[in-house]
């Protein structure tokens, strides 16, 4: 089993780093009277980590801890206040326009609310053809061939009976493919995609995750998956990051992270999450009282530590733990793990 | 045997007038519960839960065309009540309700105590001063803090916002609640504080739910009873731990694989196609296009057959 782990580790490691996120920090800024400055809220804090090409990551963690913010800054809508992100080794930061357009065309975005993300008063051809417009395909021939592959991709077919249609004219499931198909048209090599079940009913859930897998295994994709339903993590990723008010406190591989949580908030998040048992009714859950701190003003050393179970007086209020890895490839941010 | 029963719903029918024709969104539900139990009512969207939840209470659009069929509360026809006696002695004082998304439900400029004050008002006939201090209580039993009671509900977050709608429910002592999707938009942690709450009512104050939901795994937590709704029909009515050990009908068979679990490898699977519209739903059993298991007798209207006090309409078990 230890063998196993490892070999996969070394596969991983011969992958190149598609994009690298050092020490991120993402603030805004609080106004008082339009002027004044009435703080920051700091909404992602110290991120680091890299994805490889072809990995599938989930990002877990409640509203309101920064997931969003992490993500769309990494889709370059928010600039970074502090720290660096690297796609294919070009730094984002430094790219102008025009290279801004390079790396809008590589990755795709799948959004939390497929009804909200479609333009209403277009139809799904012209929804599907404006990124093409924009990305500077001018033929239309192949426009029109890159719409159709991209639609059969999604299973949204005849193809001829969706172009016409109206979002509105779309049950939630299909509005999530045209979603994906609009996602996928420019050949992506990255995908993000911000909740993009959440909104569905379960049965469609899984055809929907299916999908995304389908097309993450046949294009080579890297993903990263947002979430805060952890049962739906281990279908899909292959390494989970758990995020708390602005940071990243547990990075491990799925079966790892869900078999043997390490930090007190990932363990009760696998309470919080129920199974279909009608054993549940008979027992109270123990889940650690309180909601996530204002990101406005966190708590002063480990963010979570006034509702940690196992908080140790006198340092974890104090000092902010640095990333321990207590077995390798299994990174926690948490005092319990000092050696 | 009618006696012992705190709610029974007979062929319960509401179905609206749309442009399109008669949407038949409740269509003919029986099903029952008994005291101090939960019932969980489980079912897609568009399955017309919601729509069930509405018609226990009366609660109607005016597009209503036919509303027919006998509720027994207690044991007495509350369909027959007028819609005065209804509203002073059942809505609220008998039987209330967390609507969907309460946590935007509540009024953004009235303060959250008032509003949770005002059903006890009309329904009791105690004063303000006797008012909030029975809202005192509520929120001392839902888990708000004492002081939150003079603020706006924008000052509270989404999980406290739900115990305040849960506390308005509760603060005319009913003996039955519908919560209609109670945490559908609230994170891990706080739904899970949220169903601790619900038990810890149950337990202590002896209420009855129904919830109405489409989330079987969360379901689970509170459930007594189980109810499957399909294209506005109840397929299905069992217990909770015969249930979800092994659904009968091939419809909540597919809806328990659809369910992803934490610990086990095992992919789950998905229903393929769509359910019917309830516009024109088709003849015979309404789930036979989508059904895995169907054979020639599924062109006609299935039975409902009872198995072992389980409930289910379905000709496999004929």
């Amino acid at each position: 089993m230890v063998l196993k782990a490892q070999d996969v580790d070394k596969t991983e490691n011969t992958r190149e780093v598609l994009l690298a996120v050092d020490d991120l920090h993402v603030w805004f800024e609080l106004r008082r009277f339009g002027f004044g400055r009435a703080g920051y809220v700091k909404a992602v804090d110290g991120v680091t980590f890299d994805v490889h090409a072809g990995e599938a990551i989930a990002v877990v963690g409640e509203s309101g801890c920064g997931k969003s913010s992490l993500m769309k800054t990494i889709l370059g809508l928010y600039k970074p206040t502090k720290g660096k992100i690297t796609f294919d080794t070009k730094d984002l930061s430094l790219l102008d326009r025009k290279g801004m357009h390079w790396y809008h065309s590589h990755v795709g975005y799948v959004q939390q609310d497929p009804y909200g993300a479609l333009a209403p008063f277009m139809s799904i051809q012209k929804i599907l053809e404006e990124p093409l417009i924009i990305g500077g395909i001018k033929d239309k021939e192949e426009r029109k061939q890159r719409i159709f592959k991209a639609m059969e991709e999604v299973k949204l077919s005849p193809v001829e009976d969706f172009l016409p249609k109206y979002p509105h004219m779309l049950s939630g499931g299909q509005q999530q493919r045209v979603v994906i198909a609009r996602a996928m048209i420019m050949g992506p090599k990255f995908l993000v995609a911000d909740e993009p079940v959440s909104m569905l009913d379960a049965s469609v859930r899984v055809e929907i995750l299916r999908l995304l897998r389908g097309l993450q295994e046949t294009h080579n994709l890297s993903v990263i998956y947002i979430t805060h339903d952890l049962s739906t993590v281990s279908y899909f990723s292959e390494r989970i990051f758990v995020m708390y008010a602005g940071n990243l406190v547990e990075k491990a591989k799925v079966r790892r992270l869900l078999d043997n949580p390490l930090h007190p908030y990932t363990a009760a998040l696998l309470t919080g999450t129920s199974e279909p048992d009608a054993k549940n009714a008979d027992t109270f859950k123990e889940i650690p009282p309180g909601e996530p701190p204002s990101l406005v003003n966190p708590p002063s050393g480990c963010r979570f530590h006034p509702r940690c179970p196992k908080i140790i007086k006198g340092l974890c209020e104090v000092q902010y733990p640095p990333e321990f890895e207590p077995e390798p490839g299994h990174q926690v941010a948490c005092w319990l793990y000092k050696e | 045997m009618a006696q012992n029963k705190l709610l029974r719903i007979e062929k319960l029918v509401l179905y609206f007038n749309t442009l399109h024709g008669s949407v038949q969104a409740v269509d003919g539900v029986n099903f029952s519960l008994d005291s101090n139990r939960a019932v969980v009512v489980l079912g897609e969207s568009g399955c017309g839960k919601s729509s069930l939840a509405k018609a226990i209470l009366r609660l109607l659009p005016r597009n209503v065309g036919t509303y027919s069929g006998h509720i027994y509360l207690d044991g007495k026809d509350i369909m027959e009540l007028g819609e005065e006696e209804f509203r002073l002695n059942i809505r609220w004082a008998a039987m209330s309700m967390v609507p969907q998304a309460a946590m935007n439900a509540l009024n953004p400029v009235m303060r959250v105590g008032e509003q949770v004050a005002e059903p006890a008002i009309i329904h009791l006939g105690v004063n303000k001063t006797e008012a909030l201090a029975l809202v005192q209580k509520m929120f001392q039993h839902v888990g708000v803090p004492a002081d939150f009671i003079n603020r706006y509900p924008f000052e509270l977050s989404g999980g406290m916002r739900q115990r305040v709608a849960i506390a308005m429910a509760l603060v005319t002592s009913p003996s039955l609640i519908i919560l209609d999707e109670p945490t559908s938009a609230l994170d891990v942690l706080t739904q899970a504080n949220i169903f601790n709450v619900l038990k810890r009512l149950k337990k202590e104050l002896g209420i009855s739910f129904i919830l109405i939901t489409h989330d079987i795994a969360t379901s689970s937590e509170l459930a007594d009873d189980v109810a499957v709704m399909y294209a506005g029909q109840i397929v299905e009515v069992s217990d909770a731990h015969r249930f979800f050990d092994k659904p009968l009908h091939p419809y909540s068979q597919k809806l328990m694989d659809s369910v992803p679990r934490l610990h086990s490898d095992k992919e789950p699977d998905f229903i393929v196609g769509r359910p019917p519209s309830l516009i024109d739903p088709p003849k015979g059993c309404r789930f036979a296009d989508r059904c895995p298991a169907r054979f020639e007798k599924c062109v006609e209207e299935p039975p409902e057959v009872e198995q072992d006090g389980r409930k289910v309409k379905c000709w496999l078990y004929v």
